[in-house]
């Protein structure tokens, strides 16, 4: 299975926090409520909890990408 | 006005003024737009080693390859940025005004190579010069359409998705991405966006070649490129300048500093602050500016004189970064009013320095990577660079002692514009 | 006798139906205003807030089941999906099957959330302001002796009053995010 990794449409996320209560051991919120995400990829054992957190956003911001972002943002004009 | 530096090196700005800028003026001095050869345009152009010359720097062959190599039948868009949104750049209305046509050659030479049928040439709503514009693109409809498009002037109105969204939905804010506007910009078509001068390089490459291009310059950052040169210096404005001379040899060109300069603002409130005695022997090339902690951005160069305060100007310039952010995203929209308070804090020596100090620098942490677009990176990079240049001045703000400028602004900043989506229409 | 047991069964669990939407639309208001409480966090609230609109759905259908199988009022199934065709008071009932169909509409996109994307979600769930109060007066307007009934009246009044309520705190509690999204001041 392909690393993932947790990423946040900025636009999007409205600082809910929904994803930090379900996901407490990767996503916390910076002081103004919005998620601050880690870098690396979600460890195995909470890839279940992750796509919850997933599917509890309300305002469907948060995502699991199956692409590395590093890989992404060098490649890109 | 800016003017024209007669030190320039003359590549974009060889045509003599004189002569006006019409069509026929410009395929008199630089000769008609030739076809392109069987080579195409985008081999030559990547050879080059040109960089865009909106701010970000990126391979400009490798961005219009990138757009051909598209999976669509959907014809691409060309984009021709000439909003200028950095507040104290002028080279893309000098160019404009005295080039108009050679931006148009590349372009149009952009849009032949990508086999798009529409190009769009962006300014601010406003700007003087939009009319002279107008009537440059009016000679130039030669088989696709060319027309103008006036945006709103605000700061992150011309980054490209912003510009993108404008065209699109009468939106002029950033979008989020994937998509990029490579992949599907104008209309879902996918779209290449250069800045005005970065074309009217490449209408010099289609002419002259790759090689002729890489004479001026670096391999890092090869050819010429237009800087604003201001501040304390003699003869303030824009000059055409080989990428690679130190800063201070720019200086030179400028009729050298008229007294002692503490610091020099490269590549504007995109860039950062330089420490005066490190920054002449830098050179102006990308790789070493970021090293030195600024950018090369859109090659403004400011040089701040002594009688001028660094923390107030810091906080002017946070205070209107923070005003310009299109309220989108809650680090930046959050992030950089509270960062701004920070700096005025300090400014005022309103608190502690030592409660607010590591506060702001965990504020600056939280910001880079975490917007739609490289507003709340710009802004970080340049608050931290001022925190290392004017280290002596913030300290003796925070402290409450005597300081150079008496809070007198320096750095011409626009006034703040409106807040609400409306003033992003 | 089973006549009567049908009727009565229609009517009880109609008024649960109703009291459970009510605070299903209750807790989706507060959810909307972002209460939480160390207690309470946002994703309980959200969760409390689904089932009680599942379980009003259970007692829904058994609600709308036992009102056809009785054959006193004449009701058909399609009467209860297609509203104002029916024999037994055609425009309070119709009422009842509109409410019905908004709430299979909302509980089915919720369910697709994920799917269909946050707009289309948000429209229909807007639904729900209209699906709750188009209920309150199927039950009103339908039921003949309940109408007269003190309970029932309480239990009318009650859960007007906490949905009122709820949607004016809800109303009135504006996050920073909007304001500030709407270009009002950060104070910081």
């Amino acid at each position: 299975m392909n690393a993932r990794r947790l990423q946040v449409d900025p636009i999007a996320c409205t600082a809910h926090g929904v994803c930090a209560e379900l996901l407490p051991e990767l996503i916390d919120l910076d002081e103004w409520g919005y998620p601050v995400l880690p870098a690396t990829a979600v460890p195995r054992r909470l890839t279940a909890a992750a796509a919850r957190a997933v599917a509890g956003c309300p305002a469907l911001a948060l995502r699991l990408s199956a692409v590395p972002a590093g890989v992404a943002r060098s490649t890109d004009p | 006005m800016i003017d024209l530096h007669p030190a320039s090196v003359a590549r974009l700005l060889s045509a003599p003024p004189e002569q006006g800028t019409s069509l026929a003026a410009h395929r008199a001095h630089f000769g008609p737009l030739p076809p392109p050869g069987e080579a195409g345009l985008i081999d030559p152009v990547t050879r080059s080693g040109l960089r865009g010359r909106g701010g970000a720097g990126f391979p400009t062959g490798r961005k219009i390859a990138a757009v051909a190599a598209q999976p669509t039948s959907r014809r691409p868009v060309v984009v021709a940025n000439g909003c200028e949104g950095e507040p104290v750049s002028g080279k893309d209305h000098v160019l404009l005004e005295l080039a108009p046509h050679l931006v148009l050659d590349g372009a149009l030479a952009v849009a032949t190579a990508l086999g798009a049928d529409e190009v769009l040439l962006c300014l601010h709503r406003g700007d003087p010069i939009v009319p002279s514009v107008r009537a440059a693109t009016a000679e130039r409809q030669e088989g696709r359409t060319v027309r103008v498009v006036e945006v709103p002037r605000r700061y992150a109105a011309s980054e490209e998705s912003a510009l993108v969204n404008f065209i699109n939905t009468g939106m002029a804010r950033p979008t989020a991405k994937p998509p990029r506007p490579f992949e599907r910009g104008v209309g879902g078509h996918p779209t290449m966006i250069a800045n005005v001068e970065t074309l009217a390089h490449v209408a010099l490459i289609a002419r002259y070649g790759p090689d002729w291009f890489r004479a001026a310059g670096t391999a890092d950052s090869p050819g010429t490129t237009l800087v604003t040169v201001g501040g304390a210096v003699a003869y303030p404005g824009v000059l055409e300048v080989a990428l690679g001379v130190p800063l201070g040899a720019v200086l030179e060109m400028a009729g050298g500093l008229t007294g002692p300069a503490q610091a020099l603002l490269v590549g504007g409130v995109g860039g950062g602050w330089l420490p005066a005695d490190r920054a002449l022997g830098v050179r102006l090339e990308h790789a070493e500016l970021r090293a030195a902690g600024a950018a090369l951005g859109v090659g403004t160069i400011f040089a701040m004189p002594a009688g001028v305060c660094g923390v107030t100007e810091t906080a002017r310039v946070a205070s209107y970064l923070a005003g310009e952010s299109a309220r989108q995203c809650g680090p930046c929209m959050f992030g950089l009013p509270a960062v701004a308070g920070d700096l005025w804090a300090l400014s005022n020596a309103a608190e502690d320095p030592a409660t607010i100090v590591p506060r702001l620098r965990r504020r600056l942490g939280l910001l880079p990577g975490r917007g739609a677009c490289g507003h709340p990176d710009g802004f970080a990079r340049f608050v931290r660079g001022a925190l290392d240049t004017f280290a002596d001045d913030f300290g003796n703000h925070a402290y409450g002692r005597p300081c150079p400028g008496g809070g007198r602004p320096w750095l011409p900043l626009p006034t703040a514009g409106d807040p609400t989506p409306a003033g992003w229409q | 006798m089973i006549g009567h047991a049908l009727w009565y069964s229609s009517r009880a669990t109609g008024l649960v139906s109703l009291v459970l939407l009510s605070a299903t639309v209750v807790l989706g208001a507060l959810n909307s205003g972002r209460l939480s409480s160390p207690g309470w966090p946002r994703f309980a609230v959200a969760a409390v807030h689904r089932n009680f609109s599942l379980i009003a759905l259970v007692f829904l259908v058994v609600h709308v089941a036992t009102a056809v199988i009785d054959p006193y009022a004449g009701i058909g199934w399609l009467d209860a999906v297609l509203p104002f065709g029916s024999v037994y008071r055609p425009f309070w009932l119709g009422f009842g099957a509109v409410a019905g169909d908004l709430l299979i509409a909302i509980i089915a996109t919720s369910l697709l959330r994920q799917r269909l994307g946050v707009r289309l979600w948000r429209l229909v769930h807007r639904a729900s302001y209209a699906c709750w109060p188009i209920a309150v007066l199927h039950g009103l307007g339908t039921g003949t002796n309940d109408r007269h009934t003190t309970w029932v009246i309480a239990l009318d009044v009650a859960c007007v009053l906490a949905v009122t309520a709820a949607i004016a705190w809800r109303l009135l509690a504006v996050h920073p995010d909007t304001e500030v999204r709407r270009g009002g001041r950060v104070t910081s």
